[in-house]
C-alpha cells in the first residue's frame, strides 16, 4: 500500500503548482484552471486523510467540493465569456480599468 | 446518525424562507412583470427570514452541522435587516438602469440564507457551504450590469480571487481534518495546538477568511470589486457578507482554543496592516465608491483589534473576561452595516444613470441643492468617523476600551492614530458638499432628488444611526448577554 505521506506530498505539490499557475499566468482560463487544480489537490489530501484515519467524513466532504466547484465553474465560465464579449480579450492584463 | 427530523428542520427556517423566497421569486419571474410588486415580494421574504427567527429553536440541528443560539439569532436579524434595506434600495436602481429585478432579488436572497448559514455553521462542511452560497450569488451579482466593462471586470476580478481564496479556506479545512479526524468545531475543541498540522490549517483557514471580510494584505480585491458592482450590491457586500464572516471567525474562537492561542500575532498584525492600508488608501480616492470602499477596508481593521482582543482575553492564565470584546465587535458590525448601507444608498441614487455622478467632485454644493440627501451623508459620514450621538462613537468607543483592557496599548494607540487619519477624508466630503460650488452647471440627467424607496432606506439608516449613538444601552444589554458569548460548551 502506498503511505498517505506519498498522497500528501502530490497534493501539496499540485497545490503550488496550482498557486504559480495562478500568479504567473495570464490567461482568464488557465487562471480559473489553476483554481480548479487546486481544489482537487484539496479533494486528494481529504481523500488521503480519510484513507489513513478509517472515517469516511473526509470523502463525504470531497462530495460537497465537486458539487460547489461545479456550480463555482457553471458561474465562472458565464462571467468569462460576458468579460470576453465586453473586452473581446481573455488576458488579465488588458482587464484593467478599474485601477488597484 | 438519526435522519432529519422537525427539529432540525426548525433550526433552518430563516435560511429555507430566505431560499423559498428566492426560488418563487424566479418562478414569478415570467409572469409578474410589475417590478414593484417583486419588490414588495421580496421585501416580504427578506422580513419573513427574519421574523420566523420567533420561531425557531434553539440547539443543534443535523447532528452537530448547524448550531442555533442567541448568537446566531443576532446575525441572522443583522442579515435580514440588511438583505430588507438592499432590497428596497435597490428598486430605484433597477428602473434606472433597466435591469431584470427578479433574478437580482432572488440573488440578493439566497446570498442572503448562505450567510445565514455561515452564522449558525457549527461545522466547517457548513460553514463552507455557507460561503459558498453567498459568494456565488455575489459573483452574478458583481457583475449584473451586463452592458458595463466595469461591472464585468468587477465580477471576474471578485470570481478568480475569492475562489483562489476558497481553495486556500478548503486546504486548511483539509489539514485540520488529517490532524484531528473531525471537521467539527465542537470536536476541534480539543485540537492539540502544538501539532504543526493543526497550525498550518488554522492558517490557512485564517487567509481564506481574512480575503472574504477585506482584512490588508488580502484586500486587493475589494476597491475594485466595490467601485464595479451596481451601488446596492456594493453596500450588500460591505455589510452582509463581512458580518457573516466575522460570526465564523468569532464561533471558531469561541469553541477552538488551539485557535486562540495560536492567533493572537496573526490577527495583531492583521489589525495594524488592515488599518493602515484602508485608511491611507482612501485618502488618494477621487470616486466615492472607492474612498468607501477603502473605508470598509479600514473599518474591517477596527472589527479585527477587537479581535485581537478577544484572543488576549480567552488566554486562560489572563484572567481577562473576553465578554466586553465580543459585544464590541457585534456592536461595531451592526452600527457599521447600517450606515454603510445608508452611505451606498445615497451614493446610488446620487449617482445617475450609468453611475456617472460618483465623484467627490460631483457631490459638490450638494448642501444647497440636496439638503436631505447631504444632511443624511454627513450623518453617515460623521459615523464612520466615530463621532460622538451616531453609533460609529460608540462602535469605536467598546473596542478601544477592549483593547486597553487587554492590555493591548500599541493596537489602540494604532487605531487612535487611525481615526485620526480617517478624519480627514471623511471631512473632505462634508466639506465639498457644504462649501464648495458646483463647476459649472449641474448637468440636466444628474437625479435633482433621492427617489422615495431610497429615502426611505436612508431615513431607517439615519434614525438608526442616532438611535445607537443616543440610546446604546438597550442594544448593548442585548450583545452583553453572557448566552450570547459562545462558551464553547
Amino acid at each position: 500500500m502506498v503511505p498517505t505521506n506519498y498522497y500528501l506530498i502530490l497534493s501539496a505539490i499540485l497545490f503550488g503548482l496550482g498557486i504559480v499557475a495562478f500568479v504567473f499566468k495570464r490567461n482568464i482560463i488557465t487562471l480559473f484552471m489553476a483554481i480548479e487544480l487546486m481544489l482537487n489537490a484539496v479533494n486528494l489530501a481529504f481523500v488521503a486523510f480519510s484513507q489513513s484515519l478509517g472515517k469516511p467524513d473526509g470523502e463525504v466532504f470531497v462530495l460537497f467540493v465537486i458539487v460547489v466547484a461545479a456550480a463555482e465553474a457553471a458561474v465562472g465560465l458565464g462571467i468569462i465569456i460576458l468579460t470576453a464579449r465586453n473586452r473581446h480579450s481573455l488576458n488579465v492584463e488588458r482587464v484593467n480599468l478599474l485601477k488597484l | 446518525m438519526t435522519p432529519p427530523g422537525t427539529q432540525d428542520i426548525l433550526r433552518v427556517l430563516p435560511e429555507l424562507a430566505w431560499c423559498s423566497a428566492g426560488v418563487l421569486l424566479m418562478l414569478l419571474q415570467p409572469f409578474v412583470k410589475n417590478r414593484q410588486a417583486l419588490t414588495f415580494i421580496s421585501m416580504l421574504g427578506a422580513a419573513a427570514g427574519t421574523l420566523v427567527t420567533f420561531k425557531a429553536a434553539f440547539g443543534e440541528g443535523f447532528g452537530g452541522l448547524v448550531q442555533f443560539d442567541i448568537f446566531s439569532l443576532f446575525f441572522h436579524w443583522l442579515i435580514g435587516l440588511v438583505a430588507f434595506l438592499v432590497i428596497l434600495a435597490s428598486d430605484s436602481y433597477l428602473e434606472r438602469e433597466n435591469l431584470d429585478a427578479a433574478e437580482f432579488y432572488a440573488l440578493i436572497l439566497f446570498a442572503t440564507a448562505g450567510m445565514g448559514v455561515l452564522a449558525s455553521a457549527q461545522e466547517l462542511l457548513t460553514a463552507f457551504i455557507g460561503l459558498e452560497m453567498s459568494s456565488i450569488s455575489s459573483y452574478i451579482l458583481a457583475g449584473y450590469r451586463r452592458d458595463s466593462i466595469k461591472s464585468s471586470e468587477s465580477a471576474v476580478k471578485y470570481f478568480l480571487l475569492g475562489s483562489f481564496a476558497t481553495a486556500f479556506f478548503l486546504y486548511g479545512i483539509a489539514l485540520v481534518y488529517g490532524a484531528t479526524g473531525s471537521t467539527n468545531l465542537r470536536t476541534l475543541a480539543t485540537a492539540d495546538p502544538s501539532s504543526n498540522l493543526v497550525r498550518l490549517g488554522l492558517s490557512l483557514i485564517l487567509v481564506g477568511l481574512g480575503f472574504k471580510v477585506a482584512a490588508a494584505p488580502f484586500h486587493v480585491w475589494t476597491p475594485d470589486v466595490y467601485e464595479g458592482a451596481p451601488t446596492p450590491v456594493t453596500a450588500l457586500f460591505s455589510a452582509g457578507p463581512k458580518a457573516a464572516t466575522f460570526a465564523l471567525l468569532l464561533r471558531i474562537f469561541a469553541t477552538v482554543h488551539a485557535a486562540t492561542d495560536f492567533w493572537f500575532w496573526a490577527f495583531w498584525i492583521l489589525a495594524a496592516l488592515t488599518m493602515f492600508v484602508g485608511n491611507l488608501g482612501a485618502l488618494v480616492q477621487s470616486n466615492i465608491k472607492r474612498l468607501l470602499a477603502y473605508s470598509s477596508i479600514a473599518h474591517a481593521g477596527y472589527i479585527l483589534v477587537a479581535m485581537a482582543a478577544i484572543t488576549t482575553a480567552k488566554n486562560s492564565d489572563s484572567g481577562l473576561d473576553p465578554g466586553a470584546a465580543y459585544a464590541a465587535v457585534l456592536f461595531y458590525l451592526l452600527s457599521y452595516s447600517l450606515v454603510s448601507v445608508g452611505a451606498f444608498t445615497i451614493v446610488s441614487d446620487l449617482g445617475g444613470q450609468g453611475e456617472r455622478y460618483v465623484n467627490t467632485d460631483d457631490f459638490a454644493g450638494l448642501g444647497t441643492r440636496q439638503p436631505f440627501a447631504a444632511a443624511a451623508l454627513s450623518v453617515f459620514l460623521l459615523s464612520l468617523l466615530g463621532l460622538p450621538i451616531t453609533a460609529g462613537f460608540f462602535g469605536k468607543l467598546y473596542i478601544f476600551t477592549a483593547a486597553i483592557k487587554s492590555k493591548l496599548i500599541w493596537l489602540a494607540i494604532l487605531m487612535a492614530i487611525n481615526s485620526i487619519i480617517g478624519a480627514y477624508y471623511y471631512l473632505r466630503i462634508i466639506v465639498v458638499m457644504y462649501m464648495h460650488e458646483y463647476k459649472g452647471n449641474v448637468p440636466a440627467d444628474a437625479p435633482a432628488s433621492l427617489s422615495p424607496t431610497a429615502a426611505m432606506v436612508v431615513i431607517v439608516a439615519v434614525l438608526a444611526t442616532l438611535y445607537l449613538g443616543l440610546a446604546p444601552n438597550h442594544i448593548l444589554g442585548i450583545v452583553l448577554d453572557p448566552n450570547l458569548i459562545l462558551s464553547g460548551r
